[in-house]
């Protein structure tokens, strides 16, 4: 690997862009579910009877609800990276390397 | 090499010693049963075509990429379903079903913080950990510091979860399998680590990868099966059947609202946080990220594992509430015909009582041979992290400082993934009268605190030096052991105390800070020219590690 490639890389405009962006979504992606996760498990320790409350008529309570919620979510929150990163930021990182070299 | 070998072997022996010399009250032993002819057949064939296979996969093994790593050539959707294998154990279908069986939405919880760790390790480590790594995640944290200390000591914290966590598998799979096949402990014991040193000796990451892969499609399969039989006792209602399990269960309405489980908030965040970020420290797990072709293909696998493992924790879920009701009410499965006593074989039988009751003996003896599918699947992806450990890491990287044909390096690690088997064989049989529950939150408490800080800050910290990977790599590991060992698990149930000293199941919460405090602290003091070197080297790693230039690319065959 040359060192003169990896500051080509580095110095391209694109390196940036796909860097910020990228991380962006990453680390709101894990904000989400860390806020989301540790919510729930402080609620659960500080105020576990908001989770003990009835949907409707039903026997499902808010907190089974939301913890299903939470394994929805988060699969789907995966996918949204996925998606991203395997179409916008691959092509991204395609382009890239085939200025640099 | 091999005075390295046995000086290896004696150094886990006589920490199996120390281990038994810890030994306390002795947990249950299980009743051994009548031999389970369907269960038997069932796991006859699974063996035979997972024979086959590593026959097979011999034929393709040749280079040391295709033993650690398949030659990179595994795709996307099949690697989340090795994924998915690797990490549900039997003693998560088996451990978490019995759990719902018992204490309803706790468990639930509990299933979402073994799901969490799913997402934040693709978000911050997938993509780095394939574009970085090669065989072993110590690749990667050796990028640019000292080859030699860094990765001896990240060779040394994944053995260490090795060793710990298959202890725990090998003592569950003799208790299982006397009691679901009627066989000897002892015998059940040789049995798993023979075909776990088969798999992985003739048939390196090829037959570990497919024998993960039909361990998880049977695993899911089997679970959903009885799952749906279950349910439609219920007309597939879920307030039919909440509403039954409310009526029959002890906790009555409590049985779907926090219970007391995590009613601790600093005991809640740390096994969260023991689980998550444990999840991202297991060798085995992140050695898998070797095996795919791309960082695209890296992705995809934990897309898919997410979603089995997702989709697996809400199937168990019901499993579990339907039990309440299937299970709790026929005395068929009680000592004595007694509702209110004890389950026969245990509470961990609560999912193989429900298979009899819907499915006969032939769903329960599936159910069985699924089982010990899964304890030989999870322990040949722990047996060759461990054996890669040894033989890339501390072999050829270490000891002949990369000066060695791959040849020698795949004859090492075959005889290193022989020598875990034997080990695991007499650990196994050695711990079989102790309460093994510890070692299970030391492996993850081990991968949380002292594999996955040095792991993450290497790929995002530019000022990590070699001596501050060293220090919180060993630190790390030190705090998370010392935690265990007074916690409640190892000072009251192993060693007799009556009040452990660290009153919390987890140390993650208080281990995994102190490593990151140590790799802070001994890196921004670090002045020595080689530190300087390892700052400037972070750039290049950086330009790799955000786009695959210079990526191990898969290797055609």
């Amino acid at each position: 690997m040359s060192s003169e490639m990896s500051n080509r890389i580095r110095e391209n405009p694109k390196f940036k862009e796909l860097v910020s962006k990228r991380e962006r979504l990453a680390w709101t992606l894990t904000g989400i579910v860390l806020v989301l996760f540790f919510g729930l498990f402080l609620t659960v320790a500080f105020n576990p009877a908001i989770l003990a409350i009835r949907l409707g008529d039903s026997f499902v309570t808010t907190g089974l609800a939301i913890g299903l919620f939470q394994f929805v979510l988060f699969w789907i929150l995966t996918a949204v990276y996925v998606k991203r990163a395997n179409s916008e930021f691959d092509s991204l990182t395609e382009q890239l390397l085939r200025e640099s070299l | 090499m091999q005075k390295n070998l046995i000086k290896f072997a004696a150094g886990l022996t006589a920490l199996g010693l120390a281990g038994a010399a810890l030994a306390g009250p002795a947990m249950e032993a299980t009743q051994k049963q009548p031999l389970n002819i369907p269960a038997i057949v069932m796991f006859a064939i699974f063996v035979g075509l997972t024979l086959a296979i590593t026959y097979w996969a011999a034929s393709r093994t040749k280079t040391a990429s295709d033993f650690y790593t398949a030659g990179g050539g595994i795709t996307g959707f099949q690697n989340g379903l090795a994924m998915a294998g690797d990490y549900m154990s039997a003693a998560t279908l088996l451990g978490l079903t019995a759990m719902v069986y018992t204490s309803g939405y706790d468990a639930y919880l509990f299933m979402i913080a073994f799901f969490v760790g799913w997402p934040i390790i693709l978000f911050l480590m997938a993509e780095r950990l394939r574009n970085l790594g090669k065989f072993t995640f110590a690749d990667i944290t050796s990028y640019r510091l000292d080859q030699g200390s860094v990765r001896t000591m990240a060779a040394i914290g994944s053995l260490t979860v090795v060793c710990f966590y298959l202890i725990v598998q090998m003592v569950g799979a003799g208790q299982l399998i006397k009691l679901l096949f009627g066989l000897d402990y002892e015998v059940a014991v040789i049995a798993v680590g023979a075909l776990m040193v088969v798999y992985v000796t003739f048939g390196g990451m090829v037959a570990t990868t497919w024998v993960q892969i039909i361990k998880a499609c049977l695993l899911l399969f089997g679970g959903s099966l009885i799952t749906v039989l279950a349910f439609s006792q219920f007309g597939f209602s879920f307030n039919t059947l909440a509403a039954k399990t409310i009526e029959l269960h002890k906790l009555k309405d409590m049985l779907f609202t926090p219970g007391t489980l995590l009613s601790d908030p600093v005991n809640a965040i740390s096994l969260a946080m023991g689980l998550m970020f444990g999840l991202a420290g297991l060798p085995h797990i992140l050695m898998r990220f070797f095996t795919v072709n791309n960082a695209k293909e890296a992705r995809k696998s934990v897309l898919y594992a997410a979603g089995f493992v997702g989709f697996f924790f809400n199937v168990i879920m019901l499993m579990g509430l339907c039990a309440i009701v299937i299970v709790g009410t026929n005395p068929e499965f009680f000592e004595g015909g007694d509702l209110g006593g004890k389950i026969i074989g245990g509470g961990n039988m609560v999912a193989m009582h429900l298979a009899k009751a819907v499915g006969g003996n032939l769903l329960l003896g599936f159910l069985a041979a699924v089982a010990f599918a899964t304890i030989l699947a999870v322990v040949s992806g722990l047996a060759l992290a461990g054996a890669s450990a040894i033989s890339h890491d501390l072999y050829a990287r270490v000891i002949k400082k990369g000066k060695v044909s791959e040849a020698q390096e795949i004859r090492v690690s075959k005889m290193a993934s022989f020598g875990i088997g034997l080990i695991a064989v007499v650990l196994g049989i050695a711990f079989e009268k102790q309460n093994v529950a510890f070692m299970a939150a030391l492996a993850f408490g081990i991968a949380a605190a002292g594999n996955f800080p040095v792991l993450f800050l290497s790929m995002y910290w530019k000022n990590l030096t070699t001596r501050g990977a060293l220090a919180a790599g060993y630190g790390g590991l030190i705090a998370a052991v010392v935690l265990v060992v007074l916690s409640k698990s190892v000072w009251v149930t192993v060693l007799g105390y009556a009040t452990p000293i660290f009153p919390y199941d987890q140390p993650a919460l208080f281990a995994m800070p102190f490593a990151f405090l140590l790799a802070y602290v001994f890196s921004v003091t670090d002045k020595t020219e080689r530190a300087a070197k390892e700052r400037e080297a972070f750039s290049d790693q950086w330009v790799r590690a955000q786009t695959g230039f210079g990526a191990a690319g898969a290797v055609s065959h």
